[in-house]
């Protein structure tokens, strides 16, 4: 049905340094080097923050910027004691957010990229090109005009109104199609049906496992997507409790201002938020499937 | 579900509705959270709001139709102007040098002999797992020159501190927190697209005696092509909009106007000015830059990109 052949191999890159060419045994030193000071570069902010975020108030603005001191267990306290613990509600909010928008965004897109890859239906290619054409229309963009709208209809200061903006993923149509595509074989889904399968059951039971690692990376692109979204949650939301913890932590930098020893809090704060998000990646990377994103899964 | 396929025939024709159904949960978001807010906007983008009187009484303000004139003063603002000159020397300056990084990291990963390249691999992603505003907030606090270690160390080297957060240097820390954020992860892109690159296309040429260089500059970059017109499209809609670093930034700085870019120009308009008509028609704008700049890069490449399963 489509350019692309069956067999097209849905490779798996867990580890991309396999010796999958001879490689020369000679070290390339000047290569290594550059990527080394690349990954210093990419590197210090975080050591910084690792650093400062064991150092109390005033010890941050004295002492030499990347020796450790003792103060991250206050620091932490300091946090945790901050308006009620709010910082933990703003670290729940974001993982509903991002978490809940990211598992809701990956099934619409792997419903609709099944679809549009495996069904032949009048208006096919106009559906695709009209949905495929809002990834040019940015969620940033859009974020004033959906504040406008929901404003209009009483649902901003609400949890919806960041929920629900953020599922449609246009890109990530554009991917579960292209994985559809790959990884379901029109023989096995017709198989399905000769036994008497609903369309509905095919789709659940059938397809969706076959893309799970497709889905796997929309969830991930979407994660990141939400959770790098601020100005929808910051134009929405008015009541702190709701807050993801982007928005808190910019209200915190805002006071830090006028009192400095908010400073201490908005760094450990700082540090605890992308914690999550290392770890999730750490662990989640090989479970990405990046090449759909250059193309290269149409061999 | 199961309804909707009832009778229909073994041929599955009569599966007609399913698609439908199946694309509906998309299609009605499409319509509710883009379509409508951006039919709302333009709508918003054409009305004025009309004082009479003194504009004390209860309906002393009147919503009118005002035609283009909320466009006409918006394109007339010097404002306007001024932050789109900046954001189009951001995006002249960002592009090249983050994806020109990109491309380069991505090339010297897949060179062969190189050591430690999981480990750099892994650390030039980690900013990809960093919002951008908490990237901007910890590049933000190594500007600061209270706490900056660049000018602890400067003034232990007996040197004047650098000030980043300076007028005339903001622009590039903004720059350099960009390219911090989005480095690692077209790197990533390039890479994964590298590796699908069959091996025997190298051996050949190596056997013909070409270098490591001439192997990256004659057959990798080329066949990279369709990857970094990919990687600088979704880059380059990033740039149109881009309002958190410099927001972010500003918090820690007199440098950057609440005008800096005109996305903070319009968030400007809409909640500290409380001028939704002015701020609509200025996402209009932006939207429609950002749709012609995009659509017309797409349309270059749009045989590579999305061409071959349409027709």
């Amino acid at each position: 049905m489509t350019a692309l052949a069956p067999s097209v191999p849905v490779h798996d890159d867990a580890d991309p340094r396999a010796p999958r060419r001879r490689a020369p045994r000679r070290a390339a030193w000047l290569p290594t080097v550059v990527l080394l000071i690349g990954a210093i570069y990419c590197l210090l902010p975080v050591a910084w923050v690792l650093a400062a975020s064991t150092k109390g108030g005033s010890s941050l603005f004295t002492s030499f910027t990347f020796a450790p001191g003792g103060d991250l267990p206050a620091n932490l306290g300091d946090l945790s004691a901050y308006s009620g613990g709010i910082y933990w509600k703003w670290m729940l909010n974001t993982l509903l957010y991002a978490g809940v928008g990211g598992l809701l965004s990956a099934l619409v897109s792997g419903l609709s990229g099944y679809t549009l890859a495996k069904y032949r239906f009048a208006g096919r290619s106009v559906i695709f090109n009209v949905l495929l054409a809002g990834v040019l229309v940015p969620g940033v963009t859009l974020a004033i005009p959906q504040y406008l709208l929901l404003a209009e209809v009483g649902l901003t200061d609400t949890y919806w109104a960041v929920l629900l903006p953020n599922i449609l993923s246009p890109y990530g149509i554009y991917l579960a199609r292209i994985y559809a595509a790959a990884a379901v074989p029109d023989t096995v889904l017709e198989a399905a049906r000769t036994d008497g399968a609903s369309e509905g059951r095919i789709f659940g039971r059938v397809a969706l496992p076959m893309m799970l690692p497709g889905l796997v990376t929309v969830f991930l692109f979407q994660f990141v997507a939400i959770w790098n979204n601020f100005l929808l949650p910051f134009v929405m939301l008015s009541d702190d409790d709701k807050f993801p913890v982007t928005v808190g932590l910019f209200t915190l930098l805002n006071q830090g201002q006028t009192v400095p020893a908010l400073y201490s809090v908005v760094i450990v704060g700082v540090l605890i938020s992308i914690l999550p998000l290392i770890a999730l990646f750490l662990t989640l990377q090989r479970y990405w499937r990046l090449d759909l994103v250059s193309g290269s899964v149409k061999g | 579900m199961a309804s909707a396929v009832t009778g229909r025939s073994r041929r599955g024709a009569a599966s007609r509705g399913v698609p439908y159904l199946f694309l509906a949960p998309a299609i009605v978001l499409f319509v509710l959270f883009l379509l409508l807010p951006v039919g709302y906007a333009v709508h918003l983008s054409l009305r004025k709001v009309k004082v009479s009187g003194l504009g004390l009484g209860r309906n002393s303000r009147t919503e009118i139709f005002a035609g283009l004139e909320n466009y006409r003063t918006a394109l007339a603002d010097p404002e306007l102007w001024g932050s789109a000159g900046r954001v189009l020397a951001y995006g002249l300056t960002l592009l090249p040098i983050m994806l020109g990084l990109a491309l380069l990291f991505a090339l010297l990963l897949d060179r062969p002999g190189v050591r430690l390249a999981r480990f750099s691999r892994l650390a030039i992603f980690l900013p990809y797992a960093v919002p951008g505003l908490i990237a901007s907030m910890l590049w933000g606090f190594l500007y600061l020159p209270a706490v900056s270690p660049f000018t602890d160390l400067a003034g232990r080297l007996g040197l004047p501190g650098p000030d980043p957060l300076d007028g005339g240097s903001v622009f590039f820390a903004i720059v350099n927190i960009a390219v911090w954020g989005g480095v690692g992860f077209n790197m990533i892109v390039l890479f994964t697209s590298l590796r699908a690159i069959p091996a025997e296309i190298y051996e050949s040429a190596r056997l013909d005696g070409c270098t490591e260089l001439q192997l990256a500059l004659r057959i990798k970059i080329p066949l990279l092509l369709p990857s970094l017109i990919m990687t600088t499209v979704f880059s380059l809609i990033a740039t149109l909009q881009v309002f958190t670093e410099p927001l972010t930034v500003r918090s820690l700085t007199n440098s950057i106007s609440s005008t800096w870019t005109p996305l903070m120009k319009i968030y400007r308009d809409a909640f500290a000015q409380n001028d939704i008509y002015s701020a609509a028609a200025g996402s209009v704008l932006i939207a429609g830059v950002t749709l012609v700049v995009s659509f017309g890069f797409l349309r270059l490449v749009q045989r590579q990109a999305f061409g071959s399963e349409d027709r």
